[in-house]
């Protein structure tokens, strides 16, 4: 009798462990695609800027050490291996971009040109879409960080060698209101 | 993506309500096979011919019915060249409402200020803005009501919607056949007992043809109004920034000209705010698609 109980247990607590791994994998696989669809957003971004370089230089030429600020930024976030660090360099890189939008106010030539008006309403899209998906990704990290660590999850979860996923996170300046326009 | 964030128990209600509605459907085309089936003489063949009519209309409605949705409010496809900043938006927020694929954008040329979702699923929906929409609302009010329509496409509001219009198109269609077979008179079996069956006939037929609209504005409104507050609470979470749709809600309310050319009584309970004219009064407050502004703008505030 007794072993009947043992192995029903037994039984049970492996179907938990089984449900409990496999919805685990479901979600993290989701903070993976959600990750991949910041890393998108921010390639694009990367790719725009070169030709908003151009444009403004054709007007701005003397504007030298916004050029240089930009162009370090925009490595810096290509460079950037960890998340923590791509999340730093992306934010100081909405910077400068802040302050290159800033500047071109002073030419109203430029302002006028139909190319640049195009490059500004794509990075500023490009710049929400940077923000809903760093805001996606954040929710999904935060279920699946509250999900190991509630018990008794949290004792499968470390024989399993699931770990806290990181948050993308914003820096104080941005933190105020998170959508940008330029 | 399967999973869908907060709004989880909102998809649950949308398929328990849309299975309902299909049953609901079922059954009644069943009624009206047995009606004209009385009527030729055999009740096997009219429930038949019924079932087979209405679902060969429902799958084509299914499958189209957003096609012509869009037809028949005269929308055309907004492209990033022309509408860089509507397509930016509406891809930003799909992105934040986590789908698979961004819902298409379509433009309707008209002064009014309003926005529809349709679709029978996210993977094929479509967000309808008007030209007045997009000329006085501001980023922020946009992102609003973009974050509202996505809502409605993320919860599945969208199909039950589309379920309910098709069904109410295919009452109002067998009980206009039925109808109009009247007035042509029934051949062949008028020597039998058809005499009686012609009545029973005649009278069901009129009951369903006045019932029909009237039931069909009611499983509209129970279904839309509940589902405002709900896209609006959904919305606000997508941008995390209630203020831009209650903004964008006050200057719809505050707006001369709510009404859409394009919108009738078929495709009212789409919109984000009623196409027509604003009228008081008890009854069409009870048979108003929408809940009142001033409420939802109140809520919004209170966020």
């Amino acid at each position: 009798m007794i072993e009947w109980i043992i192995l029903g247990v037994v039984v049970l607590v492996a179907l938990l462990i089984i449900i409990l791994y496999n919805s685990l994998i479901g979600l993290r696989n989701q903070v993976e695609n959600a990750w991949a669809q910041i890393d998108v957003q921010l390639k694009r971004r990367n790719d725009l800027i070169p030709n908003l370089i151009e444009t403004v230089k054709g007007y701005a030429k003397h504007e030298k050490s916004v050029f240089t600020d930009v162009t370090k930024a925009r490595t810096a976030v290509m460079n950037a291996g960890t998340k923590e660090g791509k999340a730093k360099a992306s934010g100081a890189l909405t910077e400068t971009l802040k302050s290159l939008f800033a500047v071109a106010e002073n030419y109203p030539q430029l302002k006028a040109n139909e190319n640049f008006l195009q490059l500004q309403e794509e990075l500023s899209g490009t710049e929400n879409k940077i923000a809903y998906s760093r805001q996606f990704y954040n929710d999904i990290v935060m279920r699946f960080n509250t999900k190991i660590q509630l018990f008794p999850n949290n004792i499968f979860a470390n024989m399993l060698s699931f770990t806290k996923q990181e948050m993308f996170k914003a820096q104080e300046s941005e933190k105020k209101n998170v959508k940008v326009q330029f | 993506m399967a999973e869908r964030l907060i709004h989880f128990d909102e998809i649950k209600k949308n398929n328990r309500v849309s299975v309902l509605l299909f049953f609901f459907f079922l059954i009644l085309i069943g009624i009206l096979g047995v009606v004209v089936g009385l009527f030729w003489g055999s009740i096997e063949f009219g429930v038949i011919l019924a079932l087979i009519f209405g679902l060969v209309y429902a799958l084509i409605a299914w499958f189209s019915g957003a096609d012509m949705l869009l037809a028949l409010t005269k929308a055309k496809p907004a492209t990033k060249k022309d509408y860089p900043h509507l397509v930016n938006t509406v891809e930003g927020l799909s992105i934040a409402a986590g789908l698979a694929i961004v819902p298409k954008t379509y433009i309707i040329d008209d002064t009014a200020l309003n926005a529809f979702a349709t679709g029978r699923d996210p993977e094929h929906s479509a967000i309808v803005v008007t030209t007045g929409l997009l000329n006085k609302l501001n980023r922020e009010e946009l992102e609003g009501v973009v974050a509202h329509e996505m809502s409605h496409i993320k919860n599945y509001d969208i199909r039950s919607m589309m379920i309910a219009a098709v069904m109410v198109g295919v009452i109002v269609m067998l009980s206009d056949f039925m109808l109009r077979s009247f007035l042509w008179g029934g051949r062949g079996n008028s020597d039998r007992e058809g005499g009686q069956a012609q009545i029973i006939f005649i009278v069901i037929g009129l009951v369903l043809a006045i019932l029909a609209p009237l039931i069909g504005e009611m499983i509209k409104l129970a279904l839309s109004r509940k589902r405002e507050y709900a896209a609006d609470a959904t919305g606000a979470m997508l941008t995390r920034y209630p203020a831009g749709l209650a903004n964008a809600l006050k200057k719809i309310k505050n707006d001369p000209d709510p009404l859409v050319d394009s919108a009738n009584k078929a495709t009212a309970h789409l919109f984000i705010s009623t196409p027509f004219r604003k009228q008081k009064g008890w009854l069409t407050k009870l048979f108003s698609t929408h809940p009142p502004i001033e409420e939802r703008i109140a809520r919004l505030e209170q966020m």
